[in-house]
């Protein structure tokens, strides 16, 4: 007989955002266990060694490793069981409303978990080389960037000599500038947008500090090599297209990518939880709760997030949610949808509720240092905001209290751009 | 001491013929030039088992098709490789391309490939729901299939090692003698073999190793391959082969449910001068994207997870070259083992079997044979009960390394166990890293088992053997330079 356990709350993953979530569940009383694949908790942070993260969150500065050993001292201590080495296989939901999960351990083999509430955090995954399609030989040396960074921080291993960074997300700034400080060279980072994809503190400290190439709007488009990297090949883009009589060799025997981050949903999706095409999560209300009762989402597998701090709060406001839901407080209003228009990628949630406290997170199209943030609903302007520093790498969060939320109908968030350059 | 026989070449070609000779009472031996077995060739097929209606009769390589079609169901129940019949459709957008399917379709019967059905449009859209719908008609093959053409390598290897022969990678072949009735074979890096007969089946190489050993002058031409591996949550996985109207030199560009739940979609057919030439190209992509968006719907970039390209060996005649060599003496060519080779291979093992009998080879069937092999555990297809049972053996059955693919450590423990020690040794061999994160979340994992296993430190660890070292040093090795500017952002 497979072993049955019944809980409150299940909570996947115990990244940020999982641990953040079972320590305001556990602290309410209700049952909370946190399933993580990997052996300790924390996820990506462990391998974030460098500092910056927590000031927000923790106010104080601390490294990837002491943001995860804080949160899940946190977890722990609010009562959330730690269920660690374990995966689960499946999900689903049971005609009686609760949700049950398949999940093999080393430790406990197989185990059914049933619960009230899941909370999906789950993160995300790095899009690689084959995502992009990326033209040449497959040698030993490819890399994501995270991938590299899992390598050399947790297993003291140095993937290369000279290395080729392509993509200039965050994880691709801070590896340039560990592996120059492991004795690695960096070459270039390589970029097809005219804009960088990091954060700009990133772009100075990673890059510029050490002297290091940034190509923007440029492509590789070539790996060479049969066993070890021995180069890439990289071409301006004009109008997108890359211009390959204009390419240039450089020499290395390492390419790393980090091209973008892919919420990894696909568990979510064997449920039927209907996914937004333009995060890659899944469309929630401002409850974060999915289109599946009883399944919540967030953190970094529910949109992109810039700073872990946001992550943390992100996932709070969730498990607060949940559990007013298993409570059965549920908030008078009635619900109705939110939309993005001009300039902005995507707003979550995609459903709001007229009478409840609400944050907006959304991701510009555009760099401007002049710009007005609105919100329109049955015709009115009901908010607005002027922004003197509008980047894509950096998300744009607005709270909007209840008693800005009194009606129902649609709500509208447009970016404007202003006069000003 | 000396082997009864050589094999060079462990792709499919000489791992089919060391299978069927290890039933008998002698000794053979593989060798193989790459770090591990189906690392040429044979790794970057497509999968397919033909139909048996693209060539006519008159070739070997149609004879050998048809014969070889037909073992597979034997085969896959002694040696337990991922293969289903899903059939296969070929499809016309034209009634020009109509003309071409009849003769196709003819050929078929003339052939004697039974169950061939022409279908017209409402026909093939009840076969396959994910066709375009404006394709004009096409015809059906039940026949045909996919398998996994690594897995399908390694198990024949493996059943042929469980039978006595022996295998020897990293083995190179740069030299022959005769001394007495026996060849003296010589590898790259000084090793030396001793056979009574020798089997040429060294794919691409195959024209050099026959000047080796002063067989036959022939070139094999290189025609390149390009593949696109679609995530299995891809809208466009279809239910069966895909195949369009062939051109002159090509079956065209398919649309292939694997055998393991992916879509692939490919190959181009290109011919190129190196024959170590395995890129890809963003041209060729489009193009493989285009066709077969024409075919299927829901195939789109964004469900892309990986790329890779394969050479087939062609000889100058399109066909297979299996024959006794004319001009050296106990040497077997088993050359120019382009499409349809998989298919064929069990006929092809079977074929040069036959060729060392009427050489002289005394076939002396053994007492004791392994004839089918122990089935392979796979967490990801066992019964939650079974699940139980191999956790309480041991517990890395339920430690899940791969989660794309949700390959256990158990299993990578096997194939590290079983000589596989390379990362893309045990990747082909289990599936772990061929997901869509494509090993970014596992390839430390897995390169920490092995070093665990083999003993090798992590850092010296290979992608495919020789140079491809995944990493060059530990933490501490490199010189670190102090050029370093400090901002505030």
């Amino acid at each position: 007989m497979i072993q049955e356990e019944t809980f409150d709350v299940t909570v996947i993953g115990a990244g940020a955002a999982g641990l953040a979530a079972a320590a305001v569940t556990a602290a309410a009383g209700k049952t909370t266990i946190v399933i993580d694949r990997e052996d300790r908790p924390g996820g990506i942070l462990r391998q974030c060694i460098h500092n910056g993260f927590g000031l927000r969150y923790f106010k104080e500065e601390l490294t990837g490793p002491e943001y995860a050993e804080q949160a899940a001292e946190k977890a722990e201590k609010a009562g959330a069981n730690l269920r660690l080495g374990a995966t689960v296989l499946d999900m689903k939901k049971e005609p009686d409303g609760t949700l049950l999960l398949l999940v093999l351990s080393p430790g406990d083999g197989v185990r059914k978990i049933r619960s009230l509430a899941v909370i999906l955090a789950m993160g995300c995954r790095e899009r690689n080389r084959g995502n992009l399609a990326i033209p040449g030989s497959r040698p030993a040396g490819v890399f994501t960037a995270g991938a590299a960074q899992k390598l050399l921080n947790m297993e003291g291993i140095l993937p290369g000599k000279k290395a080729v960074i392509v993509g200039s997300g965050d994880i691709g700034l801070i590896m340039a500038r560990r592996l120059r400080w492991s004795g690695i060279k960096v070459e270039a980072v390589v970029e097809i947008m005219p804009y960088p994809a990091g954060l700009t503190r990133n772009i100075v400290q990673c890059l510029n500090d050490f002297g290091i190439p940034l190509y923007l709007e440029h492509s590789v488009v070539n790996i060479l090599g049969r066993e070890r990297v021995e180069g890439v090949e990289v071409a301006p883009l004009k109008d997108g297209i890359p211009q390959t009589e204009r390419k240039f060799h450089i020499d290395c025997d390492t390419v790393l990518f980090s091209v973008g981050l892919i919420p990894e949903n696909e568990l979510s999706s064997s449920v039927g939880v209907a996914l937004n095409p333009s995060t890659g999560g899944p469309l929630v209300d401002s409850g974060y709760e999915t289109g599946v009762p009883g399944i919540f989402a967030a953190g970094n597998v529910l949109h992109v997030h810039d700073l872990v701090d946001f992550v943390s709060e992100e996932a709070e406001h969730a498990a607060q949610m949940v559990i007013r839901r298993l409570n059965g407080e549920t908030a008078p209003g009635g619900t109705f949808p939110v939309k993005v228009e001009s300039n902005l990628k995507y707003v979550v949630p995609n459903r709001c509720r007229n009478g409840q406290d609400t944050r907006f997170a959304f991701r510009s199209l555009i760099v401007t240092n002049d710009a007005e943030l609105e919100a329109e609903q049955n015709g009115k302007i009901i908010w607005k905001r002027h922004y003197n520093y509008i980047r894509p790498a950096e998300m744009i969060i607005v709270d909007l209290k209840a008693e800005q939320l009194k009606e129902e109908g649609e709500l509208t968030f447009r970016l404007k751009k202003g006069e000003k350059i | 001491m000396t082997y009864d026989v050589a094999i060079i070449g462990a792709g499919v070609t000489g791992a089919s013929s060391a299978w069927h000779l290890s039933r008998y009472q002698l000794k053979a031996v593989l060798l193989e030039r790459w770090a591990d077995v189906c690392f040429g060739v044979s790794k970057a097929n497509s999968g397919i088992i033909h139909g048996g209606f693209h060539h006519p009769v008159s070739t070997l390589k149609a004879r050998l098709e048809i014969r070889g079609n037909l073992m597979f169901e034997r085969l896959q129940h002694e040696l337990g490789f991922p293969f289903k019949r899903t059939g296969i459709l070929v499809v016309a957008f034209s009634e020009e391309e109509m003309s071409t399917v009849h003769k196709l379709y003819e050929q078929g019967i003339r052939n004697g490939v039974r169950d061939l059905e022409m279908c017209g449009r409402d026909r093939l859209l009840q076969l396959e729901e994910k066709l375009n719908p404006e394709v004009v008609g096409g015809f059906f093959a039940p026949g045909g299939g996919t398998i996994e053409p690594y897995r399908y390598v390694f198990s024949l290897v493996e059943a042929a090692r469980r039978n006595d022969v022996d295998l020897k990678c990293n083995f190179e072949v740069a030299g022959a003698d005769r001394q007495e009735n026996t060849w003296l074979i010589r590898s790259a890096n000084g090793e030396e073999v001793r056979a009574r007969y020798v089997v040429n089946a060294a794919g691409l190489f195959a024209d050099r190793v026959s000047r080796i050993f002063g067989a036959e002058e022939f070139t094999i031409h290189p025609r390149k391959g390009e593949e696109y591996l679609l995530d299995r949550n891809s809208p466009a996985r279809p239910q069966r082969v895909i195949f369009p109207v062939p051109t002159e030199h090509s079956k065209g560009v398919l649309v292939i449910p694997t055998a393991e739940g992916t879509t692939m979609i490919g190959p181009t057919a290109d011919p190129v001068e190196n024959k170590l030439d395995t890129t890809t190209s963003a041209d060729n992509m489009k193009r493989i994207l285009a066709h077969v968006r024409n075919m299927v719907n829901g195939i789109s970039p964004r469900d892309l997870i990986t790329s890779f390209a394969g050479l087939r060996p062609v000889m100058d005649n399109e066909d297979f070259y299996i024959a006794l060599s004319e001009k050296a003496p106990d040497f077997v060519q088993a050359a120019g083992i382009q499409s349809p080779g998989l298919t064929a291979s069990p006929a092809i093992g079977e074929y040069v079997k036959e060729l060392l009998k009427s050489a002289g080879l005394p076939l002396l069937e053994k007492v004791h044979i392994v004839s089918e092999l122990a089935p392979r555990h796979e967490i990801r297809h066992e019964p939650i009960e079974e699940m139980e049972r191999l956790h309480r053996e041991d517990p890395a059955w339920t430690h899940i390394i791969c989660r794309c693919e949700k390959i256990s450590e158990a299993e990578i423990v096997e194939a590290v166990r079983k000589g596989h020690t390379t990362l893309d040794g045990v990747k082909f061999y289990t599936r772990a890293g061929m997901g869509r994160c494509q090993g970014g979340f596992c390839s430390a994992k897995i390169m920490k088992i092995i070093s665990r296993e083999t003993g090798i430190p992590m850092e010296k660890l290979t992608k495919k053997g020789g140079k491809s070292r995944l990493a060059v040093g530990r933490l501490g090795d490199l010189k670190v330079e102090t050029n370093q500017k400090t901002s505030e952002a």
